[in-house]
């Protein structure tokens, strides 16, 4: 082995700093509090717009699934709507087909179901890099959502199928008109998934995605089984996808073909650009910050909301490349750096 | 002729328009991808401005529907030279998807422009007495509009075979896209070449739109509409290869119309079928490198 | 047990054709347990390609490479690596965006399944932390153990690349110009660690410097248009006329073409 260089003081500081980096990367930092106090706040500062806010937090949770993969591995997917999909219609199904109305089973059920199909495709497309697997995935959605054409029998086709009925959360917390028990139901699944998720970014698999990231042909070359941890990522993130699209379902009593929509899978990636990829805050930011806009301004003008979102990606990619959350920590570090001049 | 044989001609030749279409429209991003390695998303956005310059041409300028293909073509392609120089030039070493979300952008922002200006309603062309009705080619008789179609596509091909495989710049390009560095190397102004096949893509392009006025009617959705057809079309066919996009427009057009034409509820699960299974048993297309 | 089941790494009638272009052909090749072997040829000889067909990059035409006398020759590049095989790139391939630390604690992740677990952080290990400070130390870039790779010069990067191969453990290492684009101001320090290395495990580096050459190898392997000209000592290769004109056949060549 390596000779052991002596150990003078100032060698054992720099050891324990380094030491302390990697052993305190994941602790929770204050202002990552702050998203969901907003969050909270919002219900008791917003009770009427709480429909409105349960759109979002779903959303949230569809970018961050996004993130996983997009942010972390570095897998580029414009399809990523056919598990959201696919958590929705399998929440719809087992419902309206077999009765099945207890929400947070039928919750896992769906994603499950859609975690699975994550595997399943990921392990043939994700050989492929480049325009191959852009078009994968996006003829993998189209197909589905082709296919739910072909049996609208079962899917409802684009009209849908309305009319979704739910047992009260827990047994006991039932859904007022308003929305409010729904929107605390989405808030703690989200609370929930995304600690398991942050769990994964800073565990030694999360490092090994920013690896495969970063230079895919060295970790070959270290021995690391790429292609195993890719379809694992994947279809974790289409779990969560398809936990996200159930939830769609749950709360809106109703779900359509759209949900497969190539726009959908365009949007939710706009959303993660804007917001700041692989540092998962970023779908909070871009997620949030789009459906308001979306909101606000194609009520105003939807064309002008199309130029708008057009322009704000070819700023962000020209000038602005971390998106939001890079803007703000630049800013803080600029701040920070005048503070201490 | 039989009822049968009758069907399969009519699939035939619809298909082939339809392919001549897609092969117009796509062959530009093939060798553009092909040439640079860039994701141009705003193809799409190229032909849609094709498909209304012909429109106010010859809507409001009363040019005649030939000439206005022609001047269209010409337009967009040199118009394309500054997005090219300008915006384009400064993402080739950037990522795939920092390229695929700058040209959505611009796909958006034409979108939004174009609806300003033109209104969200479909657009048609006035075509000229002879391209309207049918032509009788012997044993049938086809609607001439779409013989039309596969009269410029074929001539296209031919042009563009030949400029390819026999002239100086065809050389050129088919050695910048087999390998760049060796083709900058022996003194290849890639940059130039570059510019030029875009400029000559997109205008192809334009033609494309215009031509499909007729067959899909015009609106500013076209633009992203078609596109996830024409990067099929690019990916199953190879990137770079001018053979390659034409089997794959061929394939596609008339697999897409026959399959349609049978079973017409499976919509576009035909296309979307053939192109999971190109890919998956070759990658990198029919005629694609490695 | 016969010598060659001995043998730490063995290349066998290894060929590889890329159409018409034969680029390697017929190598045969043994590095012994602590062998200190060096590949050199003039340019174009296939070097690094022998490489990339040692360590599954490549796969050859035909031909067969064996580790510690376990065909591994349908193996991928992985596998390979995770049974011993380690190299080095002759362009640097890091994780840029990775602080120095997590580039080789990430390493050591992989080698010893650490990076199998999704749940515990990845700092939780304090084995791993420490393993990975050793090498930094060994290799004298333990100061840089926070900052970014892609903030440091390229001199401590190549150094990053070399503690990348060894945080692997390898039985056996293949170093590709560990010194190739370091100022020579600095490659001192490279040669330093490839002079100090664990005497147990077998090395194969590509060089062109003839001193670094004739100060590190026991043995020398010539390469020249793809097929072994001649292996010996380094006197044996110092003294071998034909070498000589095969160097300064190039040199000449290079001369007439105005030292391009």
């Amino acid at each position: 082995m390596s000779e052991t260089a002596p150990r003078d003081a100032a060698h054992v500081e720099a050891r324990n700093r380094a030491t302390d980096y990697l052993v305190r990367r994941h602790y929770f930092r204050w202002p990552e509090a702050l998203p969901w106090l907003i969050a909270v706040g919002c219900y008791f500062l917003f009770p009427d717009r709480m429909a409105f806010g349960n759109q979002v937090l779903i959303m949230v949770l569809f970018a961050l699934s996004l993130d996983l993969i997009l942010g972390y591995a570095g897998i580029v997917t414009l399809g990523h709507a056919a598990f959201f999909g696919i958590g929705a219609y399998v929440a719809a199904l087992i419902t309206l087909q077999l009765g099945w109305e207890e929400p947070i089973s039928g919750l896992l059920v769906g994603g499950l179901v859609a975690g699975l199909a994550g595997m399943v495709v990921g392990w043939f497309v994700l050989r492929y890099r480049g325009l191959t697997l852009l078009m994968l995935t996006i003829a993998f959605a189209a197909t589905l959502q082709e296919s739910g054409n072909l049996r609208s029998d079962i899917t409802g086709g684009y009209d849908g199928l309305p009319g979704l009925t739910y047992k009260p959360l827990l047994g006991h917390f039932n859904y007022d008109l308003y929305g409010h028990v729904n929107y605390l139901y989405v808030l703690v699944v989200l609370a929930v998934v995304f600690y398991f998720v942050r769990r994964i970014v800073y565990s030694p698999f999360g490092q090994a995605l920013t690896g495969i990231r970063e230079n895919v042909q060295r970790m070959h070359a270290v021995g690391s089984p790429v292609h195993r941890r890719l379809v694992t990522v994947y279809a974790i993130s289409a779990g969560i996808a398809g936990i996200a699209g159930a939830l769609f379902t749950q709360t809106n009593a109703y779900v359509t073909l759209t949900v497969f929509d190539f726009e959908y899978s365009a949007k939710v990636m706009v959303m993660l650009i804007l917001g700041g990829t692989g540092r998962l805050y970023g779908a909070f930011i871009g997620a949030v910050t789009y459906m308001f806009m979306e909101d606000y301004f194609s009520k105003l003008s939807p064309t002008f909301w199309q130029f708008g979102i057009g322009l704000m990606l070819v700023l962000v990619v020209l000038f602005a490349r971390r998106g939001l959350l890079g803007v703000i920590e630049d800013a803080g570090q600029l701040f920070s750096r005048r503070k201490s001049s | 002729m039989s009822h049968a044989a009758e069907i399969v001609v009519s699939i035939l030749f619809d298909g082939l328009a339809y392919a001549m279409f897609l092969f117009i429209t796509s062959v530009g991003l093939s060798i553009t991808m092909g040439l640079m390695g860039f994701v141009n998303l705003a193809h799409g956005a190229f032909a849609m401005c094709g498909g209304y310059f012909v429109v106010s041409l010859t809507r409001s300028l009363g040019v005649p529907f030939v000439p206005s293909l022609i001047i269209a073509s010409v337009a967009v392609g040199v118009i394309s030279v500054p997005f090219e120089r300008y915006l384009y030039r400064r993402l080739y070493k950037s990522t795939d998807l920092e390229q695929v979300l700058l040209t959505i952008g611009l796909a958006f922002m034409a979108i939004a422009t174009f609806t300003y200006f033109y209104g969200p309603i479909p657009k048609s062309v006035p075509l000229p007495h002879w391209l309207t009705g049918h032509v009788n080619l012997g044993f049938r008789s086809f609607p001439s509009y779409r013989v039309f179609l596969i009269a410029i596509g074929a001539g296209l091909i031919a042009v563009l075979w030949y400029g390819f495989e026999q002239t100086n710049i065809g050389a050129k390009i088919r050695a910048a896209v087999d390998n760049r560095r060796m083709a900058e190397s022996v003194g290849i102004n890639v940059d130039r070449l570059f510019t030029l096949t875009f400029a000559l893509g997109s205008g192809l392009a334009a033609l494309g739109g215009g031509l499909a006025i007729q067959l899909f009617g015009l609106t500013p959705s076209f633009a992203v509409l078609y596109l996830v057809l024409f990067l099929i079309v690019v990916a199953v066919g190879g990137l770079g290869s001018l053979k390659g996009t034409l089997l794959a427009a061929l394939v596609i057009g008339i697999l897409d119309t026959g399959g349609k034409y049978a079973f017409p509820v499976a919509g576009n699960l035909f296309v979307y079928g053939i192109t999971v299974a190109v890919l998956l048993i070759k990658p990198a297309g029919f005629f694609g490198r490695e | 047990m016969t010598a060659a089941s001995t043998a730490a790494l063995e290349v066998q009638g290894l060929n590889r054709s890329f159409g018409a272009l034969h680029v390697t052909r017929e190598v045969n090749l043994t590095l012994e347990v602590g062998a200190r072997r060096a590949l050199i040829g003039p340019n174009g000889a296939g070097k690094t390609t022998l490489i990339n067909l040692i360590t599954g990059a490549l796969r050859p035409s035909t031909g067969k490479v064996l580790l510690n006398g376990e065909d591994i020759t349908g193996l991928s590049q992985a596998q390979r690596a995770r049974r011993g095989l380690a190299r080095t790139f002759q362009i640097n391939q890091l994780f840029r965006g990775l602080t120095v630390l997590e580039n080789i604690a990430m390493t050591i992740g992989e080698r010893d399944g650490n990076c199998n677990n999704m749940w515990r952080s990845a700092g939780a290990k304090q084995v791993v932390i420490d393993e990975a400070l050793d090498h930094l130390e060994s290799l004298r870039i333990a100061d840089d153990a926070l900052k970014l790779v892609r903030e440091l010069p390229y001199g401590r990067q190549r150094l990053v690349e070399i503690a990348i191969a060894l945080a692997q453990r390898p039985r056996v290492l293949l170093l590709d110009e560990p010194a190739a684009g370091v100022p020579s101001s600095e490659s001192h320090l490279i040669l330093d660690v490839v002079a100090s290395l664990d005497p147990d495990i077998a090395i194969l580096i590509i060089e062109h410097d003839m001193d670094v050459v004739f100060r590190f190898a026991k043995e020398i392997t010539v390469l020249v248009q793809g097929a072994v000209f001649t292996q010996g000592t380094p006197s044996e290769i110092m003294a071998n006329e034909d070498v000589r004109a095969v160097y300064l056949g190039q040199e000449s060549h290079h001369a007439m073409a105005g030292g391009a």
